[in-house]
């Protein structure tokens, strides 16, 4: 018995070139890893990476070295209005302030809408969640600039809206629909409606039913059951959907740019004219700072996630 | 109530049904008496249960065991109120209560995966139903700490169910399901997630705790041998129905049905037809092997086609011990070829060939002095007319 085992074994000189074997496979591996993820890393280095940087560069050197671009954003000239609080600003601050006003409404309201809709899918049967799904999906996969003109035709004096409230005899004259604040989150909820779905149905049907199950057990009314079971273990998907919508929602374009008015200039608009102003120092340093704002919110959110995830999970 | 100060009570027989609802002088005997009558949950065209009629007395370990798809957790959830039934009634203590929602039945229930809330802690997870009870504060503490010692997890409170192992959380989910009170108790597979050592060892430990709490428990199963060390009575499910109810004794050594016969333990059949009848032993006439005798069983008439069947560890080989043709007349004996054996550490199982082609398993302990048998033997193989049954 043991005689079999020792003319396995490997004699005492052997057994470092065997581990000197076994290390250059272990490597091998590794490297493997590597060349998979470098096609991606490589083109986003190239494509994404290297503008970004120069554009962001501009905001210092363009069209001289200094902080000068950044001038006019800490130059305080009249009051603006946040949130019904009259705070010393200009009127780039003020853009900042209705971009990320129209980033919170539109985050909240977008949760309120999706939240229910989430529930519904992970409650059902997959199969015919996943029907539904579909239907949750569609809008997704139509272009935004198509969408935000469909709202156009839709809001527009001479639309469709108009003219079925006016042919109702609700309306004498068309109201103003379009370019209004009121159209800018009608669009802007409508498109970003499948990001937050989406988090949230997948954190939802992670959820043990015998959970719901064993707190109505215990004595707990339906209520009790989503207010003390399923809310606390739907949070880590209430956080993502709404980082997710909010970030997006912070660069938001052609939405704002199509159905806002004079009074919704969003930042991503602003940027905008500064290009076609040919201002491109300007552009990047409001560019960087919308970036900064995207990056502090999205660290604070997913501290606040990353604690959440500590003493609970989505799963027992 | 206190959990924590019931006394011991000695265990009682539970065969007969609703008859413990009396004092049984059991101090703290809560346990409520559970009856399903004709019950039956369909799903389209598709009976899940099918009629199940069972009478739990108040305090008894009922256990519900089958195969999976026999209906056994689709009554258990009925009667937890997940499910509501297409008809049929269930009463606890005479009280209806298949429209009652769950969480007004008051019964408690410990789940396969435990089902402990992972955003908690094990004091909230057992506080949760007391404080839907809107039980004070104070009295909130004491009895997580009485339970705790009860299921002896003391000074756990603090620890997130995670943090505990599997045996740990099935002690709290237990724990849970008995704080509040509730005298009716379910249990869902509650070990199958669990390693054998620890599910044995805790299968006594939950038998302790229900003769110490005298809650009735409706458990289910499909591990046999777990039915066979806990229940004072087993419930043998099949295809949504009860096919034998009875104390684990009895179902193992007379089994009505073929099917309780092979699911509870290992059986050997031999198919043949009832010749006759003498001295009240059957007479069976199996193909090839000739006349075999067995214990009668009820409303069999002569010429019906039936299985004799007799249990492995029953059966032994002729020549050694007693077999002396005196015996005869008490035994069925006949010749056999050793096809294979199996050593399975206590004993060795055998395969042996009759002269009618039809196989059997026996059992022979494995310990000195007794012969062992090799594959191509020819041997004598006998068993007593007592340990033979019809079905």
């Amino acid at each position: 018995m043991s005689a079999t085992t020792h003319a396995f074994a490997p004699r005492p000189g052997e057994r470092a070139a065997q581990a000197a074997r076994f290390a250059r496979l272990r490597r091998g591996v590794q490297l493997r890893y590597v060349l998979l993820a470098l096609p991606a890393v490589a083109f986003l280095a190239v494509f994404y990476g290297y503008p970004v940087a120069a554009m962001l560069l501009r905001a210092f050197n363009d069209p001289a070295w200094g902080t000068e671009n950044f001038r006019p954003l800490t130059t305080l000239t009249r009051d603006i209005d946040v949130f019904g609080f009259s705070v010393p600003g200009n009127a780039y601050l003020r853009v900042f302030g209705i971009t990320l006003q129209i980033a919170i409404v539109t985050t909240l309201a977008t949760l309120l809408l999706a939240y229910p809709v989430a529930y519904v899918l992970a409650a059902i049967r997959p199969s015919r969640a996943n029907l539904l799904m579909i239907l949750v999906l569609i809008p997704f996969w139509t272009s935004i600039l198509v969408r935000s003109y469909a709202w156009m035709v839709l809001l527009g004096r001479e639309g469709t809206i108009n003219r079925v409230l006016m042919g109702l005899g609700i309306l004498d004259e068309p109201a103003k629909l379009l370019n209004t604040r009121l159209a800018v989150y009608v669009g802007m909820i409508h498109i970003l409606l499948p990001f937050m779905i989406l988090p949230l149905y997948a954190v939802m049907r992670g959820i043990d039913r015998n959970l719901l199950r064993a707190a109505e057990n215990l004595g707990g009314r339906p209520w009790d059951v989503f207010r003390r079971v399923f809310l606390p273990l739907s949070l880590p998907g209430i956080g993502a959907g709404c980082l997710l919508v909010f970030i997006l929602a912070l660069g938001f374009y052609i939405t704002p740019a199509l159905l806002g008015g004079q009074r919704d200039v969003m930042i991503s608009v602003l940027i905008a004219q500064q290009v076609t102003l040919i201002k491109w120092g300007f552009a990047s340093a409001l560019a960087l700072v919308l970036l900064l704002v995207a990056l502090v919110i999205y660290v604070v959110f997913s501290r606040i996630l990353g604690v959440e995830r500590l003493y609970g999970g989505t799963r027992a | 109530m206190v959990v924590g100060t019931r006394a011991a009570a000695a265990p009682t027989n539970a065969t007969e049904g609703g008859s413990r609802t009396e004092p049984t002088g059991r101090l703290g005997a809560v346990g409520a008496r559970v009856v399903f009558e004709d019950l039956e949950k369909r799903y389209g065209d598709v009976a899940a249960v099918d009629g199940v009629s069972l009478d739990v007395a108040a305090g008894e370990f009922l256990t519900m065991l089958g195969p999976s798809g026999s209906g056994k957790t689709t009554s258990l959830m009925m009667l937890a109120g997940f499910e509501i039934p297409t008809a049929g009634e269930i009463y606890v203590d005479d009280r209806p209560i298949a429209a009652v929602p769950p969480y007004r039945r008051n019964i408690g229930m410990v789940f396969q995966n435990y089902a402990l809330f992972p955003h908690m802690t094990v004091g909230e997870n057992i506080a949760f139903p007391l404080k839907l009870r809107k039980v004070k504060k104070a009295d909130i503490q004491r009895r997580t700490r009485e339970v705790l010692e009860l299921v002896e997890l003391p000074g756990y409170e603090a620890r997130y169910p995670r943090q505990l192992s599997g045996g740990q959380q099935q002690r709290i989910a237990l724990a849970r399901a008995l704080v509040f009170d509730p005298r009716v108790l379910l249990m869902d597979e509650p070990l199958g997630a669990l390693d054998k050592q620890l599910r044995e060892s805790l299968q006594l430990e939950i038998k302790r705790l229900h003769e110490r709490l005298g809650v009735t428990i409706v458990y289910v199963t499909h591990d046999q041998q777990e039915a066979l060390v806990m229940s004072d009575r087993i419930a043998v499910m099949n295809r949504g129905r009860v096919e034998q109810v009875g104390p684990p004794a009895e179902l193992y050594d007379a089994p009505q049905t073929r099917f309780v016969a092979s699911f509870i333990g290992e059986s050997n059949f031999l198919d043949g037809r009832l010749a006759g009848i003498e001295g009240g032993v059957a007479q069976v006439e199996a193909p090839g092997v000739g006349v075999l005798r067995a214990r009668l069983g009820e409303g069999l008439a002569s010429g019906t086609d039936v299985a004799v069947t007799v249990r492995p560890e029953k059966i032994v080989f002729a020549e050694e011990g007693e077999g002396s043709d005196g015996l005869n007349h008490e035994r069925n004996e006949l010749d056999a070829t050793v096809e294979d054996v199996v050593f399975v550490g206590e004993m060795h199982r055998y395969e042996v060939r009759l002269t009618g082609g039809q196989t059997l398993i026996l059992k022979r302990q494995n310990r000195a002095g007794v012969r062992r048998y090799e594959r191509g033997d020819s041997a004598r193989v006998a068993w007593h007319v007592a340990d033979t049954r019809l079905v």
